[in-house]
């Protein structure tokens, strides 16, 4: 059963040294927030796996959090490279980052067999391409009726999974709406889940009948955090602040740059600068 | 004479290969712009698809990501990323694949991973994204890019997604249905494959543009049909209609973008 905790006691809860993370959130709704909290908390030896890893996951590698990304798309989107993971990936600074890459397909499939409690998944990919010569877990599955050569990789299946919603209920339900991505299926795959939320609500309403809510009972933490996806955007809270993916661009290209960045405006903030991010963007 | 930009001219030609009754699956940038132009002028009822999950999406202004939230707001309807994948894609409900690329050889095979070796990257590009599974599942591939001599190589350093392989039945022998890349519009030409060795081929040059040009501009040696036209030059309503797009996405991301 979901619990209410402040996010530092939320990270303490449900992260620890060594995991393998999957903060998730198609271009909206990205757990900015929570991610800020484990590099204040200095967790380290992180696999993290994200198909689209961006600012959020250029900031966990550069301050040393992680030795191993899954990914599927890594890149500033619209801007250019992430120079945080390249920096890792090419020169082992500050530590170095094992990569592990797949296509969008092979791991919305592999969430999907993780909150199906499947070992794979199946799906008809990677032909032609060079990916299976430098991926060991790309491997061909012969279906057993039509004879059909599929491709198979491993479930995804986190000790954590850590996103951003737009509400919960005073019950510990989440729900989520617009962009939803692959949030449900990472929260199901994985052993323990940690969910911010725009707000906390008496009630979902107006909500349809077939909204998308995660129970309380699937849910480890939840920690109220307005503005908690900055830079990213929670859909009819607040826009996307394109401007700060851009500036990002300067900012992670310098070492010494990056580390006085992430000094004054993360190392030495809290979770309470989001809500001032949200009242500038908020929705017109 | 209206005059206009070799990237317009790019745009336009991209555009004018789509249908009302084709569904469009859009990548990012270049793509995006081709496919709303196309829906802004001659194919108001195409369907358009982003990878982010919304289907049937009439943006009023460009997303400058996958996932804007414009896309959601405008669609019929909004799917997760898994359903989109494998329903809609790997489901064979899509007609047409709309891709971008760094790099392309002379099949159509594109890499967006690496320049040089992988583990040691000359230069480290995004990934494929969707790109390896759009390539196989789609009905057919349309490519727009840019052509330069370091984006149109002879040999790819990494095959992220299949075009016509290396040529011939290469496709069908790895036992995919598809058609693959059937038009790769630049800013100086189109291509499209020969039916038999599946190369890509001139088939039309922009007003203006020279085969020298075309030349000096591809890592391979280009070969033309026996017949190539002349692109016609954008009209005045293509035009405007591209231009405004541009304006509105301009105006609505302002101090943003």
């Amino acid at each position: 059963m979901s619990q209410f905790l402040s996010l530092a006691e939320a990270v303490e809860a449900t992260i620890y040294d060594g995991d393998t993370v999957a903060m998730e959130g198609f271009t909206h709704l990205i757990p900015h927030a929570a991610g800020h909290e484990v590099i204040r908390q200095r967790r380290k030896h992180l696999s993290l796996i994200r198909m689209t890893p961006d600012l959020i996951y250029d900031q966990l590698i550069g301050m040393g959090c992680a030795d191993k990304l899954t990914f599927s798309w890594g890149g500033n989107p619209g801007v250019g490279s992430l120079h945080r993971m390249r920096d890792a990936v090419e020169n082992g600074w500050p530590t170095p980052l094992a990569i592990e890459e797949h296509s969008h397909a092979a791991m919305a499939n592999a969430y999907e067999a993780g909150a199906a409690g499947l070992p794979c998944a199946i799906f008809r990919g990677y032909i032609g391409v060079d990916l299976p010569k430098v991926n060991a877990n790309i491997k061909r599955i012969t279906c057993p009726f039509t004879g059909e050569m599929l491709a198979a990789i491993p479930a995804i299946r986190p000790d954590v999974a850590v996103i951003h919603a737009q509400k919960a209920d005073r019950a510990g339900n989440v729900f989520m709406e617009g962009i939803v991505g692959v949030q449900k299926h990472a929260v199901l795959a994985a052993k323990r889940s940690l969910v911010t939320v725009e707000e906390i609500v008496d009630e979902f309403s107006p909500r349809t009948l077939n909204a998308t809510i995660l129970p309380a009972w699937t849910v480890t933490a939840i920690v109220e955090i307005p503005g908690g996806a900055h830079p990213s955007y929670a859909h009819g809270y607040y826009m996307r602040d394109n401007a700060y993916y851009k500036a990002w661009d300067a900012i992670a290209r310098d070492r010494d740059g990056f580390l006085a960045w992430m000094k004054t405006n993360v190392l030495e903030k809290g979770p309470e600068i989001f809500a001032a991010q949200r009242q500038r963007l908020a929705a017109a | 004479m209206t005059s206009y930009t070799p990237n317009e001219m790019m745009t336009v030609a991209a555009a004018r290969a789509l249908k009302s009754s084709d569904v469009c699956f859009v990548g990012i940038g270049q793509p995006s712009a081709a496919c709303n132009l196309a829906r802004l002028t001659h194919a108001p009822d195409i369907t358009l698809i982003y990878e982010s999950g919304t289907i049937a999406t009439k943006p009023n202004v460009l997303p400058l990501s996958i996932g804007d939230g414009e896309l959601s707001e405008t669609a019929m309807t909004t799917v997760s990323v898994p359903e989109m994948f494998r329903y809609w894609l790997q489901g064979g409900r899509i007609t047409i694949g709309f891709l971008g690329g760094a790099q392309i050889d002379k099949y159509a095979n594109l890499n967006t991973t690496v320049v040089g070796s992988y583990n040691k990257p000359k230069v480290r590009l995004p990934g494929g994204g969707g790109a390896p599974e759009i390539a196989t599942s789609c009905g057919e591939i349309f490519i727009i890019m840019n052509q330069s001599p370091r984006g149109f190589v002879e040999r790819l350093d990494f095959v992220t997604s299949l075009g016509h392989g290396e040529g011939g039945a290469y496709r069908e022998k790895l036992g995919v249905t598809t058609k693959g890349p059937t038009r790769l519009v630049t800013d100086l030409c189109i291509f499209e494959p020969d039916p038999e060795t599946k190369e890509m081929i001139v088939t039309s040059i922009h007003p203006g543009v020279t085969r020298a040009q075309i030349e000096a501009n591809t890592g391979w040696r280009v070969r033309y049909a026996n017949e190539v036209v002349e692109t016609p030059i954008p009209r005045a309503d293509e035009l405007a209609a591209l231009r405004e797009l541009h304006a509105r996405t301009k105006r609505a991301h302002g101090d943003q973008a």
